[in-house]
């Protein structure tokens, strides 16, 4: 069949792209809601701000029907085994934005209860930065997933089965150890 | 009479110290003597509600000569009056009775101390941790603690994308 046979309305492309391009356009938020970045979150999804122009205002309080985890907020190691659970129970394919200075590094909760960044435990695709981040920098975060689901998403999920490697720093980096052999020496001196 | 001075004329052998900063009364107990007078603040001077228990570390504080001090804060809720009654305990098993029978209200507060602190109270009905998880071995708010703990923020499985 000549190129010239085929009407305007038809498309020729490959259901790889042609799959990520309906997944990139809807999205359905898992919102992991923490702190405040939960409150930008929800601001980002009302009419002000309205998410629904990229197709990712669903948001479902179910993991079982999301593909997109945000993770809004400082995570507490009683919280993380939460957290590592829902986004086994999500379906794929799925991706996952850490949005804030909190779930990125912990921000400034550098304390004996607080994750030192989800991606430390789950692997995480964006990061968003800010305390809280405004709105339109969440929704530049969004579009930019999209970017990359469409550009390297597969039909199959093949490109997730080669990230082998987690994605935060491994969890006794040296600056950890640092800090553990200092508050050891500091309880020896006092006992 | 006021609560104070019913303390003084029971409790006369000395051993309660009273003192005052403005509108807040407050009395150290030794903590063989606390059940006591709670339980007279309680039964005879209503005192109805257990507003607060909390605990301090005074490991390494100057001139201070108990570990931890343990604070009590009282109120009647007819006559709005308020009372802060201070006790100390000391290592290796700090231990202090459990004030349930009298204010329900300990429960939970009892076992944010015991979390936070390590301080036992006997006669508690379910003294387990209540904050942290309960795989938790520390007690994070004593001095001796690092404030960046030793390490239980990364004692956690890693998901790769891989394998989630």
């Amino acid at each position: 069949m000549a190129m010239k046979d085929v009407p305007d309305n038809i498309f020729m492309t490959s259901l790889d792209a042609a799959a990520s391009w309906a997944r990139s356009n809807s999205l359905w938020p898992m919102p992991f809601a923490t702190a405040c970045c939960g409150i930008e979150l929800m601001a980002t999804a009302s009419s002000r701000f309205d998410l629904a122009r990229f197709g990712a205002e669903v948001m479902r309080f179910s993991p079982r029907q999301c593909d997109l985890m945000i993770v809004a907020g400082r995570v507490v190691m009683k919280m993380l085994p939460v957290l590592q659970r829902i986004w086994l129970q999500m379906p794929e394919p799925k991706w996952c934005i850490s949005m804030g200075a909190c779930a990125c590094t912990g921000g400034v909760f550098d304390t004996y209860a607080v994750v030192q960044g989800v991606d430390r435990f789950i692997p995480v695709d964006l990061y968003v930065p800010g305390c809280p981040p405004r709105p339109e920098q969440l929704m530049a975060g969004i579009i930019a997933l999209q970017d990359k689901i469409k550009h390297g998403g597969t039909l199959n999920g093949t490109e997730f089965g080669k990230r082998t490697q987690p994605t935060g720093p491994t969890p006794y980096d040296l600056d950890e150890l640092i800090r553990i052999r200092e508050a050891n020496e500091k309880l020896i001196s006092i006992n | 009479m006021s609560a104070e001075d019913a303390l003084k004329s029971k409790f006369d052998g000395g051993e309660l110290a009273f003192s005052q900063f403005r509108d807040n009364h407050r009395i150290v107990v030794p903590a063989a003597k606390l059940f006591e007078v709670l339980a007279f603040l309680k039964n005879e001077q209503n005192f109805d509600m257990l507003a607060e228990v909390t605990a301090v570390d005074y490991l390494e504080y100057e001139g201070a000569k108990d570990r931890f001090g343990v604070v009590y804060v009282i109120v009647c809720t007819k006559s709005g009056e308020r009372l802060v009654i201070k006790t100390f305990v000391n290592d290796p098993e700090p231990l202090l009775p459990s004030v349930y029978s009298l204010w329900k209200s300990a429960d939970w507060l009892e076992r944010e101390v015991y979390d936070m602190f390590g301080i036992r109270f006997s006669g508690h009905p379910d003294l387990r941790r209540i904050l942290t998880p309960d795989e938790f071995t520390a007690y994070p708010l004593r001095k001796d603690y690092p404030l960046k703990g030793r390490g239980e923020r990364h004692n956690f499985p890693v998901l790769t994308r891989a394998e989630s």
